[in-house]
């Protein structure tokens, strides 16, 4: 496994040199929108992988309930901070898009919506992991996930009935994509897929090294013998 | 005892240490008291608009006043080691769950049902739609609220900053909850459209959330 991690960094590398001179010079200029389109190739990438991180961060949160397993958990950690951090750049490139096109920063659209709250309840349950105590964590975690996904299908349809009061005559999706454009899309897709997995195995391995780290440090801890720790206790 | 009995008896207990101290109710009532004073004057609103903006105000105000009592729910059974008495004890969690969710729903009705005219009186309020689905709404909001608020607060009374805590875990779940709530109120004082959606939208909601919160309430009250 160790030999697979350079060969699928360097694969990452390349990918990701190919699919930005595909999205800024090889894909033609959009018609109406012209250069600003381009911020597509990294906005809906950096989407689907997002969802998909949250997907497995919510099946690995079933797998721990179920089979109490360290590694679940690490993975469910793994996933939901790299979710987050693309979730954060779609919530920002989408804005610099919308703004130009548009006319507006923000709009209470079902997408739009749905991939804010799916960002605060993932904030929040980092939020979480970070303030309980060690031992308790992965459990409570696990749990809020749950609790997280149930919650999608509400939102989506809280929202999209919401929208439906009050119809707003921004952008309807609708209409064909260039084929161009969309293999140009689909390159980036691969890249930032294959980006997000090298960032999630490293720091799969860091996490893995700091529970060994924290588990020796304990187990010092109580062998050591008494006497030696008076001198420096606080 | 039975489950049921098992659940009245720990009902009983909350609602006798809330008859004899008046903690929550008194600090959720003046909390909201607050709420509505400051949201009056800084908004200064005509009937006409109150009516669009009032069902967002309302539920603003008793969701920030829950969380008052909701926090108080387990902190308390943190004294005297009662939290572990219980994990040890074969009663089964689900009835103290359920014990602990319609406790807090008692408080928060009983606090809705005080604090509601004080709003008809300072918004100059009238509804305009049909005001008999006012009290549905207002009890399956209000059980969406506790049920949820009740399993968060199980789960931040663990964490280092408890009372923090929970209101970070509840309010981005309650996001669909506080909607429907919202809409349906202000659908029903305006009488623009029905309410109809948003209250079995709640319903779903309570329904999901209730089997979640008693499915996996065990493992929250056991983590170690």
């Amino acid at each position: 496994m160790k030999r697979v991690f350079p060969i699928l960094a360097v694969i990452t590398a390349l990918l990701l040199a190919y699919a930005a001179y595909e999205a800024l010079v090889v894909a033609p200029t959009e018609q109406t929108m012209g250069d600003v389109q381009r911020i597509f190739y990294y906005h809906v990438p950096s989407a689907w992988t997002a969802f998909i991180l949250f997907f497995i961060n919510f099946f690995a949160s079933i797998v721990y309930l179920i089979r109490r397993t360290m590694k679940a958990d690490i993975i469910a950690l793994v996933t939901a901070e790299v979710g987050v951090v693309f979730c954060t750049v779609v919530l920002v490139t989408g804005p610099i898009w919308a703004r130009p096109v548009w006319g507006i920063w923000w709009t209470w659209d079902l997408r739009l919506t749905l991939t804010l709250v799916l960002w605060l309840i993932y904030v929040s349950y980092l939020v979480l992991r970070r303030f309980s105590s060690s031992g308790q964590t992965p459990l409570l975690a696990a749990v809020l996930a749950v609790f997280g996904a149930l919650d999608v299908p509400l939102v989506y349809f809280s929202i999209w009935f919401f929208r439906t009061q009050h119809p707003q005559p921004v952008i309807g999706g609708g209409g064909s994509i260039d084929p161009r454009m969309l293999h140009v899309l689909l390159i980036n897709w691969a890249a930032f897929s294959c980006f997000a997995a090298l960032v999630c195995w490293s720091r799969y391995r860091l996490e893995v090294l700091q529970r060994e780290i924290d588990e020796t440090q304990a187990l010092e801890a109580l062998l050591e013998p008494r006497g030696s720790h008076t001198g420096s206790a606080r | 005892m039975t489950k049921t009995g098992l659940t009245r008896a720990t009902l009983m207990k909350d609602l006798r240490l809330e008859w004899r101290s008046k903690d929550a109710i008194n600090s959720m009532l003046f909390f909201s008291l607050l709420v509505v004073v400051i949201f009056s004057f800084s908004f200064d609103p005509t009937a006409e608009e109150s009516r669009h903006i009032a069902g967002g105000l309302i539920w603003v105000a008793f969701l920030f006043a829950a969380v008052v009592a909701l926090n108080q729910t387990w902190a308390r059974e943190l004294r005297n080691q009662v939290l572990d008495a219980y994990r040890v004890s074969p009663a089964p969690p689900n009835s103290l769950f359920l014990a602990k969710a319609v406790g807090n729903f008692i408080f928060v009705t009983v606090l809705e049902a005080l604090m509601t005219p004080l709003f008809i009186v300072f918004y100059n309020l009238r509804a305009l739609g049909p005001a008999y689905q006012l009290p549905i709404i207002a009890m399956l909001g209000t059980w969406a609220l506790v049920v949820n608020g009740t399993f968060f607060a199980a789960m931040s009374v663990r964490t280092r900053n408890r009372e923090i805590m929970l209101p970070l875990l509840l309010f981005p779940i309650s996001i669909p909850a506080l909607l429907a709530m919202v809409e349906a109120t202000g659908a029903i004082l305006t009488g623009d459209f029905s309410a109809r959606f948003w209250i079995v939208l709640l319903a779903a909601y309570d329904l999901l959330f209730t089997m979640a919160s008693l499915f996996l309430f065990d493992f929250v009250l056991q983590a170690e």
